[in-house]
């Protein structure tokens, strides 16, 4: 268990870390890293497999199975659409090289 | 003993893995900050992420591992099937579908644990209800979103005392949260099933009235919701993953938010609770000058004997699917020896930077591409502006016109121009519904016709020169 204060402080400077690591992005990748911010929060599933996994009557199970339904729709969601999305992004000596190839 | 002992190393290893993961995270959002190490960056997020889930399996005491199977591959298939076909034109509801299924994820959490009743302490009991009740909207508020950009959901509901109603669902909802903190986690289903249905309810009425073109902002919030949410479920369980994880997305969605906002010059709570096209009446029947047609030879010569042309892509352009067109014309260009750069208004598209996936699509390399304050400048010295659905963001009134419901957000210069190229499918008027001053001025000439066929006729006057 991690202690109130320990997560303040993780709290804060994760807060800044995603502040800084963000502000510096040309606009031209908002939308693969909104996409891409979109997966990483998919982390989310790793905590529905726990609930689900401790999950001990037919109601906590739905709720749990729910659960982890939602976050891996997040996660593999997430990664596909990023994926894919970055993947069309060339320079023009990209595309020369993709030519002569 | 010896069980004991084994417990413990288990549990080092799986933090170490969660610390692993984050770190990968971290250095992957950070090499998505530039287009040549983007590619990368969400491999890492990924291995970061396979690292997570997998070691999660070997958390101590754990069971229903069938269950847990069967969703993840019931979910992932089913992701990994939509993620693949959908039309890049239709990428930011999916993005909106997605981040609503993790806020309803972190929802889920939460309710189990308020159900179970053995989360203890103060501070976790609190953000097991905030984060619920963010989730939860999160989760409900995407799926409007989502169906009103898949054209599902067409109208924007509005009714009087709407505010009113939104805010009454809200403070019910957060009496509950309250009781359910009160009661220390041992609250009675009666509170807890009402409290997730309010909040889940709220998500829905604080979406409905929000029109399509402010869902960037809107899609984006909810991205930096879901992250809070799971930071705060983070916490509850004890998940310094999920904390870091959440925390950097929620702070990150944030700051987009806010650009996105600006990039509109409005705020976050102007866009969720005032009704744009209500505000968007006055400021207009007072332009002077006319609307000067012009043919596709004509405009074919005006831009094959330019030096330098600036394409003005908007929304209207990936509506008629024709960005290929454009970019066969940007290449004709070219081989001519014109200079061609694309201009990027922040708020062009669904969502922000979705005009430039869509030109990366069609195959127009990313350094012909420039924003606001990049381009801007370069106007004046160009020969041709050519505008391809896009109205609003190069409004000049929005400059000089102090009446004007768009005074004060930034547009792209197109006016400065020697010549400006408008195509346009009829004389409508924006989506603002405001008059364009740039369509009456001098240096414009109005190019009529449905994009993509307009762009071929343009494509075949360039041709007929040679």
């Amino acid at each position: 268990m991690i202690n109130g204060f320990i997560a303040l402080y993780i709290f804060m400077l994760a807060a800044f870390t995603g502040y800084e690591v963000i502000s510096r992005v040309p606009v031209i990748l908002h939308t693969p890293l909104m996409s891409g911010s979109n997966f990483v929060h998919g982390i989310v599933l790793v905590g529905a497999m726990v609930a689900l996994g401790n999950a001990d009557n037919p109601a906590e199970q739905i709720i749990g199975f729910i659960g982890v339904l939602l976050a891996t729709g997040n996660v593999v969601g997430g990664y596909v659409s990023t994926e894919r999305m970055l993947e069309m992004f060339k320079s023009s000596q990209d595309r020369k090289k993709g030519a002569r190839a | 003993m010896n069980t004991l002992l084994s417990l413990s190393v288990m549990d080092d290893l799986i933090q170490a893995a969660y610390f692993i993961a984050a770190l990968l995270f971290i250095i992957g959002l950070k090499r998505m900050s530039s287009p040549k190490g983007a590619r990368g960056g969400i491999v890492w997020a990924g291995i970061g992420m396979l690292i997570a889930g997998l070691i999660t399996f070997l958390w101590p005491g754990m069971h229903n591992y069938i269950l847990i199977l069967v969703a993840i591959f019931v979910g992932g298939v089913l992701a990994w099937w939509s993620g693949r076909r959908v039309p890049m034109t239709a990428m930011p509801q999916m993005v909106a579908l997605y981040n609503g299924m993790g806020g309803g994820a972190a929802a889920a959490i939460a309710a189990q644990e308020l159900i179970r009743g053995r989360t203890f302490g103060m501070a976790p009991v609190i953000l097991a209800v905030i984060g619920a009740i963010i989730g939860a909207v999160s989760f409900s508020g995407s799926l409007i979103a989502f169906a009103k950009l898949q054209g599902l959901i067409k109208k924007s509901l509005r009714y009087r005392g709407q505010q009113i109603v939104n805010a009454l669902v809200l403070c019910i909802t957060l009496a509950l949260g309250i009781c359910i903190i009160v009661l220390q986690g041992a609250a009675p289903m009666y509170v807890v099933i009402p409290f997730f249905a309010l909040a889940l309810l709220f998500g829905i009425l604080v979406t409905l009235p929000i029109g399509g073109a402010d869902m960037p902002v809107v899609i984006s919030l909810y991205n930096a919701c879901t992250g809070l949410a799971v930071a705060f479920e983070g916490f509850v369980l004890g998940n310094a993953a999920m904390i870091i994880a959440g925390m950097v997305v929620g702070a990150a969605g944030t700051l987009l938010t806010q650009l996105m906002a600006k990039a509109m010059n409005r705020s976050i709570t102007n866009v969720l609770f005032s009704n744009f096209g209500e505000t968007a009446s006055g400021g207009d029947g007072n332009v002077s000058g006319s609307l000067k047609p012009i043919e596709a030879a004509d405009a074919g010569v005006m831009m094959a004997y330019a030096n330098k042309v600036i394409i003005v892509p908007g929304y209207g352009m990936a509506v008629a699917q024709a960005q290929h067109k454009v970019w066969e014309l940007t290449q004709l260009l070219q081989n001519r020896g014109v200079t061609v750069k694309f201009a990027i208004h922040p708020v062009a598209g669904r969502m922000p930077g979705h005009m430039n996936v869509l030109l990366a699509e069609a195959g127009v390399p990313y350094d012909l591409i420039s924003d606001l304050d990049e381009i801007n400048p370069e106007f004046p010295t160009a020969d041709v502006t050519l505008i391809i659905g896009a109205n609003d963001v190069v409004n000049p009134d929005a400059r000089n016109k102090k009446d004007s419901p768009i005074y004060g957000m930034p547009i792209l210069n197109a006016d400065k121009a020697k010549n400006v190229i408008v195509i346009k499918r009829g004389q409508g008027r924006g989506f603002s519904g405001i008059e364009n001053a740039l369509f009456y001025m001098d240096n414009t000439r109005m190019f009529y016709g449905d994009g993509q066929e307009a762009v071929t006729r343009l494509i075949q006057g360039i041709k007929s020169l040679e």
